[in-house]
């Protein structure tokens, strides 16, 4: 069962294709080219390296978010072509899920994808034997906040994602030696996770899916929030 | 590999699957050739944006990613097709809003890898022209051709198929941008345009004397803001004095001093390049005092005026899968690191 993943949430282009339990391949960039320029090309260079085609690909695995809306879409609706095309299941994996599965730390793991204007897309996950558990549901946060719940844990906690590079050092300030950063190698997004999720997850999804799978922005268009604001107001 | 494939057939029967994602219509067409149409599936957002009063990109985007499969689905089902029936995949490329075209270039590179068929990225304002060559199966350049929408205004002479000589454009609103924001004055809903035709059909358009902004002497270009602020203006005195507007009477001023400008320069360059036909395209082609003017003019030169059905003439993907088409057959691909550019010029 050949799985192809892709995050395009952050910076970060990463593909992947995992067969079974095996990654036969992933590729990641991380510079200023824009997802729409790299995805497809990458993805093409990847299977070329690997003989395969993308009709191969039994399940299109892809991040759904929270991240960038834009590079969220890029990913969403090429993968959706995919599946469409080629008549295939699609499963949308959390972007933030995705960042926990890249480690393997016995506290809790606490990804953060930067959100701008001091806040962080993040949830809590910790593994629990060999699956994760997710205990704060995926949310967007101000820094300061999430520095006080993680404040009241005990735990022992490991941060993750691209938001680690804007506020790593004010959760250090707070938390001190209680919190870790993750190696540079599992920091970043990576399709590799998002394929093994999409493997692990596909009975969620209806073979159809490609028509509806949408991103998940977790925050509504800033149109949507300021006509909310005026109806609420008057 | 592709390139051997394509002239094995005949180039009439080459079938074109075509997007358009470039505003607030997701749309979705399967052409034969560059002017027959198969289907042509277009799903507007208006009533979505209609509570913003204008189109918000953000939103627009969301509502592309979410449509995007089933306009295709449609698209292909109406024209009795599959995926492996396609030859081309045309994408507007631009000019438009950036987050809603990404929308459609990521399917559409998708699919012309997937299915290994060339991918050719359309300018959206192109493909307001070729609308006509789906409208008219006989037309052929070269003639002059005037695209007015709420994003653009060019006066053009088509020399080919995809050769254009560029001689007016707007200085600063664009036709349908200052009937919008004019609509927007009198209180009417998005989209203004359609609704200030309407009105002006029972108003007096020789009520009141608006302004016709001819520029310099021999200038193709326009300007519509000048004009846009005399209908304030206007509209600001009437209320400080105490006076009733009549909203037909200043629909319909408004819209003849747009029209008559566009119809004269128009006309003039078409004299200028010796045009026998002149074609209109873009959204406000569908304005009906602008057809009726231009055409009674036209009569009076001895100019056939040309203008796509109302359907044609708003943003749809059928005239992206013609520009694609002519595009195509004239050498133009495009690779799969194709990027967006939202503010794309005809030429
Ligand atoms: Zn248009």
């Amino acid at each position: 069962m050949k799985v192809l993943g892709i995050d395009t949430s952050t910076m970060t282009a990463s593909c992947a294709v995992l067969d079974g339990d095996t990654l036969l391949g992933e590729y990641s960039i991380n510079q200023e080219l824009t997802h729409s320029e790299s995805l497809v090309p990458m993805i093409s260079e990847m299977l070329d390296n690997l003989k395969l085609h993308i009709s191969d690909i039994d399940i299109y695995g892809v991040a759904t978010g929270p991240g960038s809306f834009t590079g969220l879409r890029i990913g969403v609706a090429t993968m959706k072509a995919f599946a469409h095309i080629f008549d295939k299941p699609i499963v949308g994996v959390s972007t933030l899920e995705g960042l926990a599965l890249n480690l393997t730390h016995s506290g809790i793991i606490v990804p953060m994808i930067d959100a701008r204007r001091d806040r962080v897309y993040t949830g809590i996950y910790r593994w629990k034997q060999s699956r994760l558990e997710n205990i704060l549901e995926p949310c967007i946060m101000n820094i300061e906040r999430l520095s006080e719940i993680l404040d009241k844990n005990d735990d022992d906690i490991m941060i993750n994602g691209n938001g680690v590079r804007q506020y790593g050092d004010r959760l250090l300030e707070v938390l001190k030696s209680r919190v870790k950063i993750a190696p540079a190698g599992l920091r970043e997004c990576r399709a590799a996770s998002i394929a093994e999720l999409s493997l692990l997850n596909r009975d969620v999804y209806n073979r159809d899916d490609y028509y509806n799978l949408i991103p998940t922005y977790l925050k509504e268009s800033q149109a949507q929030v300021e006509f909310n604001r005026k109806e609420s107001g008057s | 590999m592709e390139l051997e494939r394509m002239s094995d057939m005949r180039r009439e029967d080459i079938i074109t699957l075509a997007i358009e994602t470039s505003c607030d219509e997701t749309s979705c067409a399967v052409l034969r050739g560059g002017r027959d149409v198969c289907s042509n599936i277009v799903s507007s957002q208006i009533d979505i944006h209609r509570k913003f009063g204008g189109v918000v990109p953000e939103v627009a985007s969301r509502k592309h990613v979410e449509n995007i499969n089933i306009i295709i689905q449609e698209a292909l089902d109406k024209a009795d097709m599959d995926f492996e029936d396609i030859d081309l995949v045309g994408v507007t490329q631009g000019p438009g809003l950036v987050g809603a075209l990404l929308v459609g270039i990521s399917s559409a590179k998708a699919i012309a890898y997937a299915l290994d068929i060339p991918m050719i990225g359309v300018n959206h304002i192109e493909g307001h022209v070729c609308a006509n060559y789906i409208e008219y199966e006989d037309l052929e350049p070269p003639f002059t051709s005037l695209i007015v929408s709420g994003g653009h205004s060019y006066l053009t002479y088509v020399k080919g198929y995809v050769q254009y000589e560029l001689f007016g454009r707007t200085r600063d609103d664009a036709a349908g941008e200052a009937f919008d924001k004019v609509a927007r004055a009198l209180g009417l809903s998005y989209p203004g345009g359609p609704l200030i035709d309407k009105l002006s059909k029972k108003g007096n358009p020789n009520a009141i004397d608006f302004p016709r902004v001819y520029l310099e002497r021999d200038s193709y270009d326009f300007s519509f803001s000048g004009l846009k602020t005399a209908v304030l203006n206007y509209l600001n005195q009437m209320q400080q004095k105490g006076k009733d507007i009549v909203v037909e009477d200043v629909a319909a001023s408004f819209q003849q001093a747009v029209v008559e400008v566009l119809v004269e320069k128009t006309i003039r360059l078409a004299k200028e390049t010796r045009s026998e036909k002149i074609a209109l395209a873009g959204g406000v082609a569908a304005n009906s005092g602008l057809r009726a003017m231009m055409k009674a003019r036209g009569r009076e030169e001895g100019i056939e005026i040309l203008h796509p059905s109302n359907i044609l003439c708003t943003d749809n993907a059928a005239m992206i899968g013609s520009a694609a088409y002519f595009n195509y057959i004239n050498g133009k691909i495009s690779s799969l690191d194709m990027n967006v550019v939202p503010n794309l010029e005809l030429i």
